[in-house]
């Protein structure tokens, strides 16, 4: 049970922003702007360090759809996806997603954390200011996103085959505000 | 970096007074302060991040004060150690409620000794919780706050606000932006944001 009064039976963030959609509207353009908008790193990157941050925040909503969109966006290099979530340094995600990476569990732990060396690693291996910008702030977003959904105890479904057909949603229309069923 | 820090406080001088001199971690295009900088750097992002923070902080169809989603704001930016963020919205809160940088320092240290309602005390101990991790936030907790009055929506915003601005201080420590070392130079910021809004204002202004 959520700790207010949702909509039964919606998932995560979903049920949250059906109960308030004049705040849910600004979430999903942030999240639309972020993981879709135009950005040096593809739409596959973004979508991993979404479900890297969630997984470490321990947000299973968030970590398992997020992960799901991951997969479907990198096709058929999808295993990359959980080899990261295991353990990246064992992974084949390039080095300069790793020093992303990297910078993207300093954020979550505090902005502090983040030091400069950090930032000169992700640059000698090939990451420019956007790339670096979009990281901290997908990062930063995440830190938000989880905390909203497991805060207010939103509904978590436990089945692999309902996070695969929101990844599959996620992957191919990207964030639409979801509308109150009539 | 630690011999920097160093020899400035050699001088006397505490780090934050040279932190506007600082460099971001990023070449911004700007020399802007705190959240200004990047949001002026990535104008897309900026546009619904700001949207949500006037929703969120400002909309008048709230039953929680303008006063009050900002000490929210706050005392979560004080938690997260965010300088930057933590004096800018207590410039705000201090604006709304009328009161002093005394008692927004009172609400920071220990909010329960102060002269809020038990309402506002049942929710910035959620928001609290909200600030170390969603799951911290415990059934009791939510009871203690429905029991001093709070409506769903106002735990709901509650949660939001905390949860927002785990996102918006990290945005701004994350990329090493600059703020202002001057407590009082957010006072009069405060105003002016109060008046201007989240929407609508220049950010080199």
């Amino acid at each position: 049970m959520a700790h207010i009064k949702v909509e039964e039976g919606v998932p995560g963030i979903r049920s949250l922003v059906l109960f308030r959609p004049e705040t849910g509207k600004h979430l999903y353009e942030l999240a639309q702007v972020l993981l879709r908008g135009d950005s040096p790193l593809t739409a596959a990157e973004r979508e991993l360090i979404a479900a890297y941050v969630s997984h470490r925040n321990d947000c299973m909503f968030c970590m398992n759809s997020h992960a799901a969109a991951a997969r479907c966006l990198y096709d058929e290099e999808k295993n990359i996806v959980d080899d990261v979530l295991a353990d990246m340094h064992q992974s084949k995600v390039s080095n300069k997603m790793i020093a992303l990476l990297n910078i993207a569990g300093k954020v979550q732990i505090l902005g502090k954390e983040v030091l400069p060396e950090d930032i000169a690693a992700a640059r000698l291996l090939g990451a420019d200011d956007r790339e670096i910008h979009d990281t901290v702030l997908i990062a930063a977003a995440f830190s938000m996103f989880n905390r909203y959904v497991d805060g207010l105890a939103s509904f978590t479904p436990t089945d692999a085959v309902t996070y695969e057909e929101m990844g599959k949603r996620m992957a191919e229309k990207g964030y639409a505000l979801p509308q109150q069923p009539k | 970096m630690k011999k920097w820090e160093k020899e400035w406080q050699k001088k006397g001088m505490h780090y934050h007074n040279n932190q506007n001199k600082k460099m971001a971690h990023i070449n911004l295009g700007n020399e802007l302060p705190g959240i200004r900088g990047p949001m002026a750097f990535r104008p897309e992002t900026a546009k619904p991040l700001n949207e949500l923070a006037e929703i969120l902080l400002r909309d008048d169809n709230n039953t929680l004060s303008r006063g009050e989603r900002e000490l929210i704001a706050t005392y979560v930016s004080y938690l997260n150690d965010c300088f930057f963020c933590q004096n800018a919205h207590g410039g705000i809160a201090q604006y709304y409620l009328q009161c002093d940088m005394q008692f927004i320092d009172g609400v920071k240290k220990d909010f329960n000794s102060m002269p809020i309602t038990d309402k506002m005390k049942a929710l910035l101990s959620i928001a609290a919780s909200v600030q170390k991790g969603g799951r911290f936030v415990t059934a009791d907790q939510i009871e203690d706050a429905k029991k001093a009055g709070a409506t769903d929506m106002e735990i709901h915003d509650t949660v939001l606000i905390a949860a927002a601005f785990c996102m918006f201080n990290r945005y701004v420590d994350g990329l090493g932006t600059s703020a202002p070392a001057d407590r009082n130079y957010y006072i009069g910021r405060g105003k002016q944001r109060a008046e201007e809004g989240y929407l609508h204002f220049d950010l080199y202004k």
